[in-house]
């Protein structure tokens, strides 16, 4: 059974059954690796990508439910005006630790920050409470996704 | 070092040299070093007391292209820490190398040729710190040789500066790549001939502005993890593992899961029968072309299981045991003095006892691991904390010798324990056994690992003080009960280990004449095991804690009351506090100095602005705990709700780690630490019934997400010049974490908390 997929500008066709969940597609049959594995149950935010520009998880999301939407991930993310800000301010402020959530984050900021160019820290609790960093670099991510608002480009 | 790309045979001429000197490794590190020149029967400390001890050979670690580019080998394991840029930037800095053309490059498994790679502990940094400066300083003064002798001068005349060489009176310059290969045919200067840097002239250790080397490849996705890795025709498994430590599978049938498209094969793995150490628990494996597959796959065998003695284990029926140990006299571990005595001369006595549950790491990357078998030899890709041990669990399951076996390590998704146990990399081994040698990825899910850990212990800790008319502590007595470690190398001590005595239970450094301390039997009924900061998180939970107790049954100030607990500036030896552990360190280069644990208790109060009014509801607490070899104090503010809902504005945390090489890693560490320990205290709890743990994932297995981290952290390193040696950094910050908040909900509310996580029992 194949199903054509957009991903990241690109059409991709992909041959296994179509309730197979994005995250998966994407690691396993088309080795795209930088979305992250974390819960399977959309409890903790590592595989964020964007389905249409929204932030959606994608380790509960069946590959029939993208057909005809533009999946963006974190490999693509820096050619978006707003995801290269997002990742220049997360090294310039340090905050990766083991990094492996931020993926996961960084998608998460981005889309928050394309749909709410100043936000609140209520607003970024909001939108970033769905994600979890165990080794708990909140602080930073806070304070980067102010320094990306502070900036204007957002 | 070596002489990269062209020059291989140059590389093993110059090696050849270098050991044909000293015929073998084990010398070598005897050499010139006079901490080394001890009796065989006099005790070993710090880094000489590790497994395969220390390696600072140039050869090793440095290897320098003829374009100049500087690769360093880090042998530690990244996993949050920063150890993959702090311990190159110390390399780097020795060696007079620009950062910007200096790459790291991960050693393999291999502790003969690195010496100790055993990433816990927070020992990296601390162990690693010297043998890397010497290191760096013997490929610079080779390059400084092979500068003098091209330009025929005395040595004496160069000077290695910023990755070349100089000539200070005719200031000639040599860049390090046109001396790489005439440095690698010099041989390695003797430890006592380098000249190590002062610390005034160092580039990067101590300044922080060192960006750590993977951040490009983390934001962008690129970063490899031990779950990430892909090979050519690699499958893909999960295991369907006991529920019940010791359990294991009577029969099991496949059909339905074969029936899965993607579905390869099922198989069985044999578990280990406890103690298990870090063998698999067995099970049944479901391997498929594609992960999903195989967890649709898993999710339809029908097994059949014998939960073995465990299938009783219930944490409720458990607790009220540890509570009923803790109420009677136990194993005596220090006594100072006369306790009964003094209790019964005392004005007033005040008891308490707390409890601290099974908690599990639930690093953001779950345990995974890849192996394939190729020509009788097996090769691992994984994300361990202790690559050694792997290879060794490998290579006696796979019944391979050591040398047919090479572990590559990935980045780790986050460690705090779980990973210093390879249990999945074994597995990975035996599925890719099972397939003919095919390369197999073992991935965990997070039901897996939650359902599957090596949990940190759980405990009860009774607390009895003696005070007199002005309130002052005359007796102290503690019980500290807890299943420990050690039960899963061999058979249960039913007592906690120096180990675990020596991380803040003994060692209680409070100037008090009655002392004693006594640890009741537990045994244990689960995988436990090393969580970030062990037993110090129950121990500092209750000494801290009840410290704050006393100070409000004396009616008095509880950061004061805590500096007159600790009494004046001294330094311990923690022999005298019968704690023989020391964290592997001399007791005397390393004592407890209760000064500095006095200053960072001031510092943080004074930070913190410790004493100012503050509303209804608001308080501050304050913590401070030695571990680690590090001191830490904590202030926490809190406001609490007439409903009863916490927030934390503002968290200052003092951090006295000695020396301090990447400062801004270090403030890193305290803020995840601080995130990490007041998920500990707030919400994270794993629950025993029938052997089975009740918690399955991120839903009912709560951490620490963004809404419930403290806005405000301020990380205040107290200064530190190179006279005391290094401490730890990646565990010390979070065991006073928990007491510095309750402390803090006690200021604000009158209620105490002595069962964590605290949950909701702040609702009203």
């Amino acid at each position: 059974m194949s199903t054509t997929l957009n991903v990241n500008g690109q059409s991709v066709t992909v041959d296994v059954p179509d309730d197979t969940r994005l995250l998966w597609t994407l690691r396993d049959v088309l080795g795209m690796t930088g979305t992250k594995f974390g819960c399977g149950m959309a409890l903790c935010g590592a595989c964020t990508v964007h389905l249409d520009g929204s932030p959606t998880r994608a380790c509960i999301t069946p590959i029939s439910a993208t057909v005809g939407k533009k999946i963006t991930t974190i490999e693509a993310i820096g050619t978006d005006s707003v995801g290269k800000h997002v990742q220049a301010a997360w090294l310039d402020l340090g905050v990766p630790q083991c990094g492996y959530c931020q993926s996961g984050q960084i998608m998460a900021a981005t889309a928050l920050l394309k749909q709410n160019p100043r936000p609140t820290d209520d607003q970024i609790d909001a939108a970033m409470s769905g994600n979890i960093c165990r080794c708990g670099t909140y602080t930073r991510i806070r304070a980067a996704i102010k320094q990306v608002a502070s900036e204007g480009d957002a | 070092m070596n002489a990269e790309q062209t020059n291989f045979e140059l590389i093993n001429v110059s090696r050849r040299a270098f050991l044909g000197a000293i015929p073998a490794m084990g010398l070598i590190l005897a050499v010139g070093f006079p901490r080394l020149a001890l009796a065989a029967d006099e005790p070993k400390y710090g880094a000489d007391s590790m497994p395969h001890g220390w390696v600072d050979d140039p050869l090793v670690f440095v290897a320098i292209g003829t374009d100049g580019t500087v690769t360093i080998t880090c042998h530690r394991q990244e996993m949050g820490q920063g150890v993959r840029t702090s311990l190159p930037m110390v390399v780097a800095d020795e060696l007079e190398a620009d950062w910007s053309r200096v790459r790291v490059k991960q050693a393999q498994a291999d502790e003969m040729r690195f010496g100790n790679q055993d990433t816990d502990g927070s020992r990296s940094v601390r162990h690693f710190f010297e043998p890397m400066r010497r290191c760096g300083a013997a490929a610079r003064t080779m390059l400084e040789q092979a500068a003098a002798v091209r330009w025929g001068v005395p040595v004496a005349e160069v000077v290695a500066r910023n990755h070349e060489v100089v000539h200070r009176s005719t200031n000639r310059k040599l860049g390090y790549g046109d001396l790489a290969v005439a440095a690698s045919h010099l041989s390695v200067p003797s430890r006592d001939t380098l000249r190590l840097k002062a610390p005034a002239q160092f580039r990067y250790i101590g300044k922080g502005d060192v960006k750590i080397v993977d951040g490009p490849d983390i934001v962008a996705g690129r970063g490899m993890y031990g779950i990430d890795t892909r090979l050519d025709g690699m499958l893909y498994a999960v295991v369907a593992r006991p529920a019940v430590y010791g359990g294991k599978v009577v029969s099991y049938d496949a059909g339905d899961a074969m029936k899965v498209p993607g579905v390869v094969r099922v198989v069985e793995i044999p578990g280990t029968p406890p103690p298990s150490e870090f063998q698999p628990l067995g099970g049944v494996a479901v391997i498929a072309t594609n992960t999903w597959a195989a967890i649709q796959g898993r999710g339809v065998l029908k097994i059949q299981w014998d939960d073995g003695p465990n299938g009783s284990y219930d944490s409720t029926v458990y607790k009220a045991a540890l509570e009923t140990a803790a109420r009677a006299p136990g194993k005596v571990v220090r006594n100072d003095g006369g306790v009964a005595a003094a209790m019964t001369t005392a004005a007033r006595r005040v008891q308490a006892e707390y409890y601290i549950p099974h908690m599990t790491q639930a690093p953001m990357e779950p345990p995974a691991a890849t192996a394939r078998i190729v020509d009788g030899r097996c090769e691992v890709w994984a994300c361990v904390q202790a690559p050694q041990a792997t290879r060794d669990r490998v290579s006696k399951r796979l019944g391979l010798s050591l040398d047919r076996v090479t572990v590559n390590v990935t980045l780790l998704g986050g460690g705090f324990g779980r990973k210093s146990k390879p249990d999945y990399a074994v597995e990975a081994a035996l599925l890719s056994k099972a397939m003919d040698g095919k390369p197999v990825k073992v991935t965990w899910t997070r039901e897996d690992d939650i359902q599957h850990s090596y949990y940190h212990t759980v405990s009860v800790e009774h607390l009895e003080a003696g005070l007199d008319a002005s309130g002052k502590p005359t007796a102290w007595l503690h019980r500290s009960v807890a299943p420990a470690i050690a039960a899963l190398f061999g058979p249960d001590p039913k007592h906690e280990q120096p180990s675990e005595l020596g991380m803040g239970l003994v060692n209680v450094p409070f100037a008090i004449p009655n002392l004693r301390i006594e640890n009741p039997e537990a045994a244990v009924h689960t995988r436990v095991g090393w969580y970030r900061s062990v037993l110090n998180i129950p121990h500092a939970f209750a000494i801290q804690s009840f410290a704050a107790e006393l100070a409000t049954a004396a009616g008095r100030d509880p950061k004061d009351y805590l500096l007159e607990l600790i009494g004046p500036s001294r330094r311990i030896d923690p022999r005298t506090m019968s704690d023989s552990w020391n964290y592997t360190e001399s007791p005397v280069l390393y004592p407890l100095d209760t000064g500095r644990l006095r200053r960072v208790i001031e510092t943080a109060a004074q930070r913190a602005s410790w004493g100012r009014p503050m509303r209804a509801g608001q308080g501050l607490g304050i913590a401070a705990h030695y571990s680690f070899v590090s001191y830490v104090a904590v202030v926490v503010e809190v406001a609490v709700s007439a409903k009863g809902d916490l927030s934390i504005p503002r968290v200052d945390i003092a951090f006295d780690c000695g020396p301090q090489v990447n400062p801004e890693r270090i403030r890193s560490q305290l803020e995840g630490a601080c995130v990490m320990g007041l998920g500990n205290a707030l919400l994270s709890e794993i629950t025993f019934k029938a052997g089975r743990v009740e918690q399955s994932n991120f839903n009912d297995y709560q951490v620490a997400r963004m809404d419930i981290a403290p806005r405000d952290i301020r990380v205040h390193l107290l200064p530190s010049d190179f006279s005391v040696p290094l401490g730890g950094v990646g565990e010390p910050g979070v065991p006073p974490i928990a007491p510095a908040l309750c402390n803090a909900i006690f200021a604000a509310t009158g209620k105490r908390i002595r069962k964590l996580p605290i949950g909701d029992q702040l609702k009203s």
